[in-house]
């Protein structure tokens, strides 16, 4: 008989080892279940997480790698951080999404303006979008106690309603000939987020990605306010004897993990997406859940998260393309991934004994 | 207590391990019908162990147990029951929003019509002694009657060994006195009694036979009668016991006053705080006596500022401090002690490094510009460590990892270090040692000494006689007039405590 014991102290051992076995289950499962679907699983894999690295067209690859792991660290730092305090944004989606409306309309507005000022006005005002959005459960959860995993996944759609009103309506393309989606900022250099390093896939969002990696590290290791996000997130009650404040500690982790999700849709939106199109938004801010936990609510392992999900993002476009597997079966890859990680770290609490205990 | 010759239950070399720790090593002990058994030993001597296995809620890793003469291996507690074997829990399980014969219905698995029930519980509960109105809602009843709910669903059953886990905890001393008049008529008509408590003089008083527990080991067995208090607890502590001593010191100004205040409590099962007013001065201590849940928390929230109150409630060296949070009054000196250690006072897997930092961070100047001085913590923390004897491998462990004594020392190391203006502490010694619970009161009695003045709420009366000078009680969310310790009597406390809490007591015949 198995049976599960709990451990008197966390183990270390498990705690890092869990995402390495999470990632190779993951590949096994997945592995099996590409060879159902009719491909080699052994291709499929090495499609998936060797080829884009290593592979004949890694020069290509390597570049798309950052650009699809900035977002997706900058929004799950600040998810870690309210995660780490038991404040759960599952909106960042939302944030991301109003973040881009509010700092494209600013830039559109001034089209075609050549001023250096255009650009940094726009990320501030992608920030603040991202803000205000997050800052609506904050409000509603420390005035009147609402859950803000319900009120921030809600206004993800309302987000989306707004997306879709803006690109086919008040952004859309005064010279598109009626296409839906905004002027493409590719044409208003003022407005561009250009890359900084093409081949390595550099643009703004990537440096503000590695910035706020930086930031959150040193924020929760040094500093008074990432002391008291974690003693909430440990122990509300002795957090609040300890003198935080519940609600300020819920409108800053909201707050900032709003900015950084708006921040995160404004570099994308006018950078490799280029235009707000009804769906120039990817599902960042859904998989950036996953990267943060995966990352175990770490700086330096979101770091890593970010970089292993967005490989499996470009490996899984890659094998979409050359060995025809479903779009589906990418995202139920990166599904696994975070199921498994949940199912292994059992183990860094709990430890299984086979049948009973001896007597001692 | 005639027939001693029978064995009712035997229990033989029983042994019960848990990961890490063997909670019940071959012990050993019989109990005779109508004896009153008392278990005796300090917190995680392994006494709950021991009894949840002759109720059937946990199985024995090894050794033997017999009811009557023959193998007993009860596998639920409802094995247990139907052999005989109730008992009363130190927490009790009862529904608030039922009335008493609806809970002791809920327990039985085949219960008769409410009206019989009803009629039942009124004559067991008169004929024990334990007057109790069935159609009471339990909501409504003291946490003496609710224990009265709990006896009374268990002598239903017509037991022939009532187990009672630490039922004087909720009990006011004239309280008390009712509960043992009952269980010495149970015992005089053969019902056994398998007493657990720490409390030592009442197991004098109560108990025929002691079997006294350490570390799950059996180090001893006597008659509690023939032996003094303090033999008794040396024998259950192992080792002489230090007793805490003072130096007689001139009291100094009021430093802290409440002056009639009023809080309602958050939690809708507290007890909200109705016109407390004190005043304790330099170099004093204020022991704050009551049963669990008369407003202590309350009265701890207060006073370390988590909840606020109107602004000159609190006065603090005559400065209204009510409207101040808990950094605020730390920086003013007013330190605080929260009873629950883990979740409350510190932080269960953080470091004892970082729980240094949880309350020494203002007046240990632990941060500079908002960020952490590490290494000034970990100092602040190695000195609690080694000023208060604090078994640790080391300040980077979390303090889950520590024992509940060692934890608790290190608690009030952490406030105590800080030289507070006032310190307030609620059941500093809730589940320590003895020894440790010396050390404890020692330190507070030097810091009383050094200037500081010291509120001790604690539901201990023997602690609060031993350290305050001056003594009230908490009942109901009210504050007696605090009186002089010295010269105090039991029942004079008990009646502060709020006597029998209006209960009606009924006769016993003989």
């Amino acid at each position: 008989m198995l049976k599960l014991e709990k451990r008197p102290a966390p183990s270390r051992m498990w705690m890092a080892l869990a995402p390495l076995l999470a990632v190779a289950l993951t590949m096994i499962t997945a592995g099996i279940l590409f060879s159902f679907l009719g491909t080699n699983p052994f291709v499929a894999i090495r499609t998936i997480f060797w080829d884009p690295l290593f592979g004949e067209f890694a020069f290509y690859y390597r570049g798309q790698l950052l650009i699809k792991a900035g977002p997706l660290i900058l929004i799950a730092i600040g998810l870690a951080l309210g995660f780490r305090a038991g404040i759960w944004n599952i909106g960042a989606e939302g944030q991301y999404i109003v973040g881009a409306i509010c700092g494209a309309a600013v830039g559109l507005a001034f089209y075609p303006s050549e001023s250096v000022l255009i650009f940094p006005m726009m990320v501030l005002f992608g920030a603040l979008g991202g803000w205000i959005w997050a800052m609506i459960p904050a409000i509603l959860k420390t005035r009147f106690g609402t859950n803000e995993i319900l009120v921030s996944l809600m206004l993800v759609y309302v987000a989306e309603a707004m997306l879709a009103s803006a690109s086919s309506g008040w952004l859309r393309n005064p010279d598109g000939q009626g296409f839906p989606g905004s002027r493409n900022f590719r044409d208003y250099a003022a407005g561009y987020n250009n890359f900084l390093v093409e081949s390595a896939g550099i643009h703004w969002g990537v440096v503000a990605a590695f910035i706020a990696v930086i930031f959150a590290y040193i924020l929760l290791t040094r500093h008074l306010l990432g002391f008291q996000i974690r003693l909430t997130g440990e122990s509300p009650r002795a957090a609040k004897f300890g003198g935080v404040n519940p609600s300020i500690l819920i409108v800053v982790c909201l707050g900032v993990s709003g900015a950084l999700a708006g921040l995160a849709g404004l570099f994308e939106v006018s950078g490799p997406a280029g235009q707000i199109s009804i769906d120039f938004n990817s599902g960042y801010g859904f998989t950036a859940i996953i990267v943060a936990f995966l990352g175990r609510l770490h700086p330096i392992g979101i770091l890593m998260a970010g970089l292993l999900m967005a490989l499996t993002y470009i490996g899984g476009e890659a094998a979409q393309g050359t060995l025809g597997l479903p779009a589906a079966a990418i995202q139920l890859l990166q599904g696994m991934l975070l199921f498994f990680l949940l199912a292994v770290d059992v183990f860094t609490n709990f430890r299984i004994r086979l049948g009973r205990m001896e007597t001692a | 207590m005639t027939e001693k010759t029978k064995t009712l239950l035997s229990i033989n070399e029983l042994t019960k391990a848990y990961p890490g720790v063997v909670a019940n090593q071959s012990v050993t002990f019989s109990v005779s019908p109508g004896e009153v058994h008392a278990l005796l030993g300090e917190n995680g001597a392994g006494k709950s162990t021991l009894v949840k296995m002759i109720y059937g809620l946990v199985r024995p890793d090894s050794g033997t147990m017999t009811w009557n003469g023959a193998p007993f291996e009860p596998a639920t507690p409802n094995a247990a029951r139907s052999a005989g074997v109730a008992m009363v829990f130190q927490h009790f399980s009862l529904f608030d929003a039922l009335n008493v014969a609806e809970n002791v219905a809920l327990g039985m698995g085949n219960p008769p019509k409410m009206r019989q029930l009803s009629a039942r519980i009124r004559e067991v509960s008169e004929t024990y002694g334990l007057p109790l109105d069935p159609d009471r809602l339990v909501g409504d009843l003291s946490a003496g009657e609710r224990q009265r709910v709990e006896i009374i669903r268990c002598l239903l059953q017509d037991p022939k060994l009532l187990i009672m886990d630490e039922p004087t905890s909720v009990l006011t001393p004239q309280e008390v006195e009712i509960l043992f008049e009952t269980l010495r008529k149970l015992s005089r008509e053969g019902t056994a009694i398998l007493y657990i408590s720490h409390k030592l003089e009442e197991i004098r008083s109560l108990c025929d036979e002691a079997t006294i527990l350490r570390l799950g080991h059996v180090v001893g067995t006597c008659k509690p009668a023939e032996k003094s208090a303090r033999e008794l607890a040396e024998m259950m502590v192992g080792q002489t016991l230090h007793v805490p001593t003072r130096e007689k010191s001139e009291l100094g100004e009021p430093v802290v006053v409440m002056d009639n205040l009023s809080v309602k409590s958050t939690n809708p099962f507290g007890t909200s705080l109705k016109g407390v007013s004190l005043s304790v001065r330099a170099g004093e201590i204020l022991g704050i006596g009551g049963v669990a849940g008369n407003g202590q928390d309350e009265l701890l929230a207060a006073l370390s500022g988590e909840s606020r109150t109107a602004k000159s409630a609190v006065l603090l060296n005559d400065q209204p401090i009510g409207q101040l949070g808990p950094n605020e009054r730390r920086r003013l000196g007013l330190l605080t002690a929260p009873e629950e250690r883990l979740g409350h006072a510190a932080a269960p897997a953080m470091s004892l490094i970082e729980n240094a930092l949880l309350t020494g961070s203002i007046r240990e100047n632990l941060t500079r510009n908002g960020f952490l001085k590490w290494s000034a913590a970990e100092d602040f923390a190695n000195r609690i460590i080694s000023d208060f004897d604090v078994r640790t491998p080391g300040a980077g462990n979390a303090a889950q990892s520590l024992s509940g004594g060692n934890l608790q020392k290190f608690v009030i190391g952490r406030e105590v270090l800080q030289r507070p203006v006032a310190l307030v502490v609620n059941q500093p010694t809730w589940g320590v040692d003895a020894s440790a619970a010396a050390a404890i009161r020692q330190s507070l009695l030097d810091l009383a000494a050094s200037g500081t003045a010291i509120i001790c709420i604690s539901q201990d009366l023997d602690e609060l006689m031993e350290i305050s000078d001056k003594f009230a009680a908490l009942n109901e969310g009210r504050l007696s007039e605090p009186r002089a310790t010295e010269g105090l009597q039991i029942d004079e406390i008990g009646l502060m405590m709020g006597g029998a809490h209006g209960m009606e007591v009924a006769h016993v015949e003989a």
